[in-house]
């Protein structure tokens, strides 16, 4: 097969910006639940002021993919592979937002004592950060079995979303006085929720690559 | 969509030169049909052969079915010329005859023996504006047709052949001697027409098929690798050497 060396080459820049966008969201989210744990008000800063490298790189992906589509005009997989990486950046670039999110709800318990320990939250960041390497290698292998995997993380996590909310429910009724943290928590745990959510998009687009036949991974 | 030109096994010789392998194609009536591969590939072969131009060619042979609304255009009580009345055709360069705008388009009809000047001036205002002409023309169409720009003198051949009323409209490449202007108009005039005719089209712009054809056919040394809707051909190909032609990779 012949090579169009400078689409090719745009390719390349388009997945080196996704896996540079998916290192930079999972490493957001790992620090955004540590800095909540840890009651880290740095941590919490650092997450929230480098949320705007990321923004950075949607445009960074929004412009180069542009240009290839105005320059060398791809069809077929080729202009699949385009409008994924389009949709795949804003699917990160929102996961970054709630990670950001997280790190602000940090910075709001401004150091005050967590009323339990946090057990459900880290479970689900692990699954959904798990979500986020496997999605950008769902990307770059074009691998279809992953992003179906992925759905059924995205189920774990859902499932443990709705259990946290549960036993905050009950905590609730036995420490009415924690309501506020207790909010705060349950947005954690919806932010963690959604970031699994637009993990499951990036599989879909990525069997939308392969296929050219859009599955919902979500419902 | 029914087809109005059925190819079966079909098999085309110049001397030794085996043009089209086995070609079975049907080509929607009253929908544009795009033709493209490579050059060398066989799909201007088999336009001609749709009109049997390809009979002028010394040395060629044809094996197998091509048929017109069912006839076999082939067979010898097939008479050549009522053929290409009902198959018109208009080639890569524009190629109007030394005479006025006017003459050109009555030209086909005259020689049907329509002769009444009311009857040939509905005709030739039909067949321009049919064209996207008739709105730069209807004030001088006693002027000479070679004063036209490349792109008109090209539409005045489309009216010049629908003027005729044929069943098939085959294109040769007809707006790759055109500014990007010209080409635009052809192809709006391609997708007015093509409700009403059946566009046979070949060109070496992947994007105008995809733009104005309804069905496309890729070719490849001789073959018809993949015929499928113009939409799906070019979003989700079958075969891997349609999507490495259509991706620029072949090769």
């Amino acid at each position: 097969m012949a090579r169009r060396t400078d689409f090719d080459e745009g390719l390349n820049q388009l997945r080196e910006l996704l896996i540079r966008m998916g290192t930079h969201v999972d490493g957001a989210l790992k620090e955004a639940v540590e800095s909540l744990k840890n009651s880290d008000l740095a941590k919490a800063e650092e997450v929230n002021r480098r949320d705007a490298e990321l923004n950075a790189m949607e445009e960074e992906i929004l412009e180069l993919g542009s240009q290839l589509i105005i320059t060398q005009q791809p069809v077929a997989k080729d202009l699949r592979r385009i409008i994924v990486a389009f949709k795949i950046s804003s699917d990160l670039e929102r996961m970054g937002d709630l990670a950001r999110d997280i790190a602000r709800v940090t910075i709001r318990m401004d150091g005050q004592p967590l009323v339990k320990p946090l057990i459900d939250i880290p479970h689900m960041a692990s699954i959904a950060s798990t979500m986020i390497s496997e999605s950008i290698r769902s990307y770059m292998d074009e691998n279809t079995d992953l992003a179906y995997k992925m759905a059924k993380d995205d189920d774990e996590v859902d499932e443990l979303y709705s259990a946290m909310l549960r036993e905050l429910y009950t905590l609730l009724l036995d420490k009415p006085e924690s309501a506020p943290q207790m909010m705060l928590l349950q947005m954690v745990g919806r932010y963690i929720e959604r970031i699994a959510d637009h993990a499951t998009n990036i599989g879909e687009n990525v069997v939308f690559l392969v296929t050219g036949r859009r599955p919902d991974l979500n419902s | 969509m029914e087809p109005i030109i059925r190819t079966e096994n079909l098999d085309l010789y110049y001397e030794q030169f085996h043009a089209l392998k086995s070609v079975n194609l049907d080509i929607p009536e009253k929908a544009a049909t795009a033709f493209i591969g490579p050059s060398g590939c066989g799909k201007s072969t088999l336009l001609r052969t749709l009109n049997r131009m390809n009979d002028q060619i010394a040395g060629t042979r044809i094996e197998g079915l091509v048929s017109l609304g069912g006839a076999d255009i082939y067979d010898k009580n097939m008479e050549v010329e009522s053929l290409r009345k009902r198959v018109g055709m208009v080639f890569q360069q524009p190629n109007p005859f030394p005479k006025s705008i006017y003459e050109n388009v009555a030209y086909g009809p005259r020689l049907q023996g329509i002769k009444k000047k009311s009857e040939l001036d509905e005709i030739v205002e039909e067949s321009l504006k049919q064209a996207a002409l008739w709105d730069e023309v209807k004030d001088f169409q006693k002027r000479s047709a070679l004063g036209l720009s490349g792109g008109q003198q090209q539409r005045l051949c489309i009216a010049r052949a629908l003027a005729v009323k044929p069943d098939v409209l085959l294109m040769d490449e007809s707006t790759s001697a055109l500014d990007p202007i010209s080409t635009a108009k052809i192809e709006e005039l391609i997708r007015q027409i093509k409700n009403r005719y059946t566009i046979v089209m070949v060109t070496h712009n992947m994007h105008q098929a995809a733009r104005v054809s309804d069905k496309t056919v890729f070719f490849l040394n001789g073959e018809v690798i993949e015929a499928a809707e113009t939409k799906t051909l070019f979003s989700t190909p079958e075969d891997s050497r349609t999507e490495d032609y259509i991706s620029g990779r072949f090769g």
